[in-house]
Formats: structure tokens, C-alpha cells, sequence
């Protein structure tokens, strides 16, 4: 059962990379996690967030779509969704280290976000965006 | 997010502070470059130390200097890790081009 839900739209605008992830982490901070919980989360919407920024929307600026929500048994559900170009093959990009941009991206955004998070779900449709759910058992600080 | 880079012996220090993403690494990476660049340092140190948080963009900020200082020889350190920025470089397998260690194994 969801006990507490928060959404919010930001732009993809690489600033708000970071106000994404506080924001996000400051709503989850209500189940009391340890400091590493509150930093893997912040982490994993991190790369989400650049992931819709740097291929979603890629050279131009769209709307980013964040929505928090917290079940009764710990859980905190993070859905963060583009409206951008969408992927073509998600096991593909779910592959560590493949990058379809150069530079220093190093390729590795959903693997950071599947080892920091209990469960990864990427449903993307070509032209029409992506969404990454991302789910996290909070244990807290007072087990 | 800022860098202070000192050159002594042969060593460029970089001492990164601050929040390291996406948007963050670009300015950052060009001033590290440019150092390496004209200073050609036996050894590069990328010090974290006064780094609050990390995410991926911090593996290719690693990987990206690895690249040029393979060029011409030089060596890689990367210090003062958080168990957290650790956990992002050993999971990219930084443990393996370079001599990374954690805050808490200071001499």
C-alpha cells in the first residue's frame, strides 16, 4: 500500500541533475535511512536523470518526469520518465560500458543504477521516451 | 564543484571539491587537461577527499585522464575515496588502471 506520493516535472537542464537528486532523497529521508541508502538513491536518480538529459532529450530541452512513492513496507518506488527519442534496444543499453556517446561518458548509468537500487525496470518506446523505474527496500537506521 | 592542481616533483595534484556529475565535470576536466598538457606529470593524484557525492560521470572523468596520460607514460592515483565513490569506481573496475584507495587508508 503507497502511505506518502510526491511528483514533480523539472526541464533537462543539466543543473538540475543535483536538485533532482536531493529533492528526491529529502522525500525518502522520512523512512529514516542510513546515510549509504540516502546516497544510493541519490546516485541512481542521478544517472536516471542525466540519462533523459544527455540521450533522451540529447540536443534539445524537454520535460523530465519524477514521481516518488513510499509503501508501507519500506519501499520507495522511483519512476523517472522523458518524453525524448527513446531506445531502440534496451538490453543493449543496459550492457556495462556501452555508451552511443563518446567522450567521457563511460557507459555505465544503468549499471550503477541496478547495484544501487533492489530492482531496475527500463520501458522505452522509439519517439515517444523512456522510463526507468527504480525500486529500493529502505532498512533504516533504527534495525 | 572546483579543483585546485598543484605541480611539485614531477606530480600534478588535483584536489577536486564539491558534487561530481554530469554537469559538473566539463569545466573541471578542461582545466586538469590543460595541466597535464603542459606539465607532462610522471604521476597525476586525483584527490577526493573534499568530494560530497559522485555518480558515473566521476568513472569518466578517471577514465578520460587514464586515456591521456597513457599517451606519454604517466601514472594514475586516486585518493581519498568515500566508501560511496569507491563503490562507484571498483563497480567500473578502477581498481584495475589505477591506484585507487579509500579516505580511511591515508598514510
Amino acid at each position: 500500500m503507497i502511505i506518502n506520493e510526491f511528483r514533480m516535472v523539472v526541464d533537462s537542464r543539466s543543473v538540475n541533475e543535483s536538485f533532482s537528486r536531493a529533492t528526491v532523497s529529502a522525500f525518502a529521508a522520512q523512512l529514516d535511512p542510513t546515510v549509504e541508502e540516502i546516497n544510493d538513491i541519490k546516485t541512481a536518480v542521478s544517472e536516471a536523470v542525466t540519462n533523459c538529459i544527455v540521450h533522451g532529450y540529447r540536443n534539445s530541452v524537454g520535460k523530465i518526469y519524477i514521481g516518488v512513492k513510499i509503501h508501507d513496507d519500506n519501499r520507495v518506488v522511483i519512476t523517472i520518465r522523458d518524453r525524448g527519442c527513446g531506445i531502440s534496444d534496451i538490453k543493449k543499453a543496459r550492457e556495462p560500458l556501452f555508451t552511443t556517446l563518446g567522450g567521457d561518458r563511460a557507459g555505465l548509468g544503468f549499471s550503477v543504477m541496478e547495484s544501487f537500487t533492489d530492482k531496475l525496470s527500463v520501458r522505452s518506446k522509439i519517439g515517444v521516451g523512456t522510463t526507468v523505474t527504480l525500486c529500493k527496500k529502505i532498512c533504516g537506521r533504527t534495525k | 564543484m572546483s579543483v585546485k592542481i598543484e605541480f611539485e616533483n614531477e606530480t600534478l595534484n588535483c584536489r577536486l571539491c564539491g558534487e561530481i556529475d554530469h554537469h559538473t565535470t566539463l569545466p573541471i576536466r578542461l582545466d586538469i587537461d590543460d595541466r597535464i598538457e603542459n606539465c607532462r606529470p610522471k604521476t597525476l593524484i586525483l584527490d577526493f577527499s573534499d568530494v560530497t557525492f559522485m555518480d558515473s560521470s566521476g568513472i569518466g572523468l578517471v577514465m578520460g585522464r587514464y586515456k591521456l596520460l597513457n599517451e606519454f607514460g604517466g601514472e594514475l592515483e586516486v585518493t581519498g575515496l568515500s566508501n560511496n565513490s569507491y563503490k562507484v569506481m571498483r563497480l567500473a573496475g578502477l581498481d584495475r588502471i589505477a591506484n585507487i584507495k579509500k579516505g580511511s587508508d591515508k598514510k
